[in-house]
């Protein structure tokens, strides 16, 4: 079974967990393709009344068994604007129109058993879990670098604890764990794990970060980009990211087919960074 | 019924559906695939080709602006030689009819990348992008009158071989729309699509287009324009602009469209235009909507 499905889904259960809430889907033909680093593309508004035509990008964060083949995926969503504010608000009954799994790259897992660094800041630690247990069976040592502004934006670790050899949590305003922004644990915790692969996702700063400290520690990194991607499913182009093709060449491709996850020596970050601050250019040319 | 019905004549061409996917809004056409075989829409407008390669614009290329969409993607796109080495093989391999769009700075640009086309095997015809709403951003031409309208699609008809026809693809300003047909069917298009975005801009300043549902009423104006004014002289109009369900893609044929074509509706739900296929031809009540 290859690629993704457009499907109406139930929602089995929305529970709330620190400031995000889980939402669980029956979505039969999503879990079944799941790999860690796919993401849905779900819709916001009821059928018939939508007026926010973007779609939203959601990590798949976990496939669990509902009874004979069926699987239920589930998401966790951070409230941060309409449309996930929305989201975050369904409930057991609502249903959701949603797409997916997507992804061109996911993350790639290593052909050896070497000791892996995982990183995750806020609701982008959501994939990581599925991609840790993954990692584990592979008798890949995992260390968990937990990153968030504060407790209510930190994904348990809990679970975590079983899977990882060791966990780290690091929250801006100290409420818990090492009161530190993530990107200055890196040097460190690469030192201490010896780390050959870290993987990330988060922000593009702590990605970029990530990708920086790999590459000064001999480390190969995976990043999982968050950047807008309008309809999630590669037929817009409107999610460019400037990257470093194998051949060398600059070029551009698009996080949600190309991506999400991509390896951070490819990714052309100082340009990433310019394009998302670059000043107004004025009205230019206007067509009669 | 009859335009809705199956088998469809448009410009010279036999489609097996009303339905076209709209240039810019199937990716490379790969991705359409994964929800609907190509073969299921009447044809495939690729996305805009050019002679050079463009890297498109930066960051934010499209946003949501309420019921519709804006976008500015500066056109990215391979290359003609690139585009007929590898995407449009792959989209004739899936079993599209194949619309190339084609856009260039110049006339002679429109000429070389047509005439680029015109050599090569599995294109079914050439729409000519006039309406780029980011023309300036995306260095293309988008003639403001006639006389451009009528000198760019003089130099792809031109060159093009006999059973492979031209779309002018046009503005849907009400302004100039029945002159630009008008121009357009006098200097050799056979359809003229009608419809494209409105302009508008990025709250960042840069030019864009809007499209989606918000401009529906102004496209249905708009070919209702077009095709008035091209009464009687056999060419095309094609139709565009925030089609969804099967009840606005009659809306459009009922104003004069030959066919319509989908675009921003394929990327709030890739099935969508499959559906609006499969309910056009079972002649659905217009205003279903499941
Ligand atoms: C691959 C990927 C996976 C993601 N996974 C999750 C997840 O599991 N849980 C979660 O809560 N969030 C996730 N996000 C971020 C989430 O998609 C955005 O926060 C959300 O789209 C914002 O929509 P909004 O209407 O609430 O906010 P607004 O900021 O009002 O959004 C307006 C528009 O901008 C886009 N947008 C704005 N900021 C972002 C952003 N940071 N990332 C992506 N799109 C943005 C929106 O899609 C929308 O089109 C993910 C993003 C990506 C790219
Ligand atoms: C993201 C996006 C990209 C587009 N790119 C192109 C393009 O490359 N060439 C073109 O002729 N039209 C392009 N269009 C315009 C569409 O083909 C179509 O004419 C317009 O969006 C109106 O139809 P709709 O409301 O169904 O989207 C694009 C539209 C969108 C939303
Ligand atoms: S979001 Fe549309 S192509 Fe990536």
């Amino acid at each position: 079974m290859h690629g993704p499905v457009h499907l109406t889904a139930e929602v089995l259960s929305g529970s709330r967990s620190g400031a995000f809430t889980q939402l669980t889907l029956a979505a039969p033909g999503v879990g079944e393709r799941f790999r860690p680093g796919s993401f849905l593309a779900v819709s916001v508004g009821e059928p018939g009344e939508r007026t926010r035509l973007a779609r939203r990008a959601l990590w798949i964060h976990q496939v669990r068994p509902l009874g004979g083949h069926a699987t239920s995926v589930s998401v966790l969503v951070d409230p941060v604007g309409p449309g996930t504010r929305w989201l975050a608000s369904r409930a057991r009954g609502d249903r959701l129109e949603i797409t997916g799994p997507l992804g061109g790259r996911v993350f790639a897992l290593p052909k050896e058993p070497v000791s892996t660094l995982v990183v995750g800041e806020g609701v982008h630690a959501a994939p990581l879990f599925a991609l840790a247990e993954r990692l584990r069976e592979r008798d890949c040592p995992v260390h968990l670098l937990l990153a968030a502004p504060d407790e209510a934006h930190l994904l348990s670790a809990l679970e975590a604890r079983r899977t990882a050899r060791s966990v780290t949590v690091a929250t801006l305003d100290g409420s818990v764990g090492t009161r530190a922004p993530a990107a200055d644990l890196l040097p460190d915790l690469l030192r201490r794990t010896g780390a050959a692969v870290v993987y990330a996702a988060g922000s593009t700063p702590l990605l970029h970060a990530v990708a920086r400290a790999a590459e000064d520690h001999g480390a190969w990194s995976q990043t999982a980009l968050t950047l807008p991607t309008p309809c999630g499913t590669g037929l817009c182009l409107g999610c460019p990211v400037p990257v470093v093709g194998e051949d060398g060449v600059a070029r551009t491709a698009r996080v949600c087919a190309e991506g999400p996850v991509l390896r951070g020596d490819r990714v052309r970050w100082d340009d990433l960074v310019g394009a998302e601050s670059a000043p107004r250019t004025g009205t230019g040319e206007e067509r009669g | 019924m009859s335009p809705t019905t199956p088998g469809t004549r448009v410009a010279g061409l036999h489609l097996a559906e009303p339905v076209m996917l709209a240039a810019g809004c199937a990716g490379t056409g790969r991705e359409a695939a994964a929800y609907a075989p190509l073969s299921t829409y009447g044809a495939v407008v690729s996305r805009t080709i050019t002679l050079d390669a463009r890297a498109g614009s930066r960051a934010p290329r499209v946003l949501e602006s309420p019921a519709g969409l804006l976008h500015a993607t500066g056109l990215p796109n391979p290359g003609l030689t690139a585009f007929c080495a590898t995407e449009l093989p792959a989209l004739v391999q899936a079993g599209a009819r194949v619309v190339v769009s084609v856009a260039g700075a110049t006339p002679e640009e429109i000429t070389q990348v047509v005439r680029g086309l015109a050599r090569t095997s599995g294109v079914s015809a050439v729409e000519l992008h006039l309406c780029a709403p980011d023309a300036a951003e995306a260095g293309v031409l988008a003639p403001r009158d006639g006389a451009g309208v009528s000198e760019a699609v003089s130099a792809a008809a031109g060159v093009l071989p006999p059973g492979v026809p031209l779309l002018a693809k046009l503005a849907p300003v009400l302004a100039g729309v029945a002159e630009h047909a008008r121009a357009a069917a006098g200097a050799g298009a056979a359809a003229v699509v009608v419809g494209g975005a409105q302009p508008a801009l990025l709250p960042d300043g840069r030019p864009a287009g809007l499209s989606g549902p918000a401009v529906r009423p102004q496209a249905l104006r708009a070919v209702h324009a077009a095709a008035t004014a091209l009464a009687g002289t056999g060419v095309d109009v094609v139709g565009c602009g925030g089609v969804t369900v099967a009840a606005d893609a009659r809306a459009l044929l009922d104003a004069g469209a030959a066919v319509v074509q989908v675009g921003s509706a394929l990327l709030s739900d890739p099935t969508s235009a499959a559906r609006l296929v499969t309910d056009l031809r079972a002649g659905r009540a217009p205003d279903d909507h499941t």
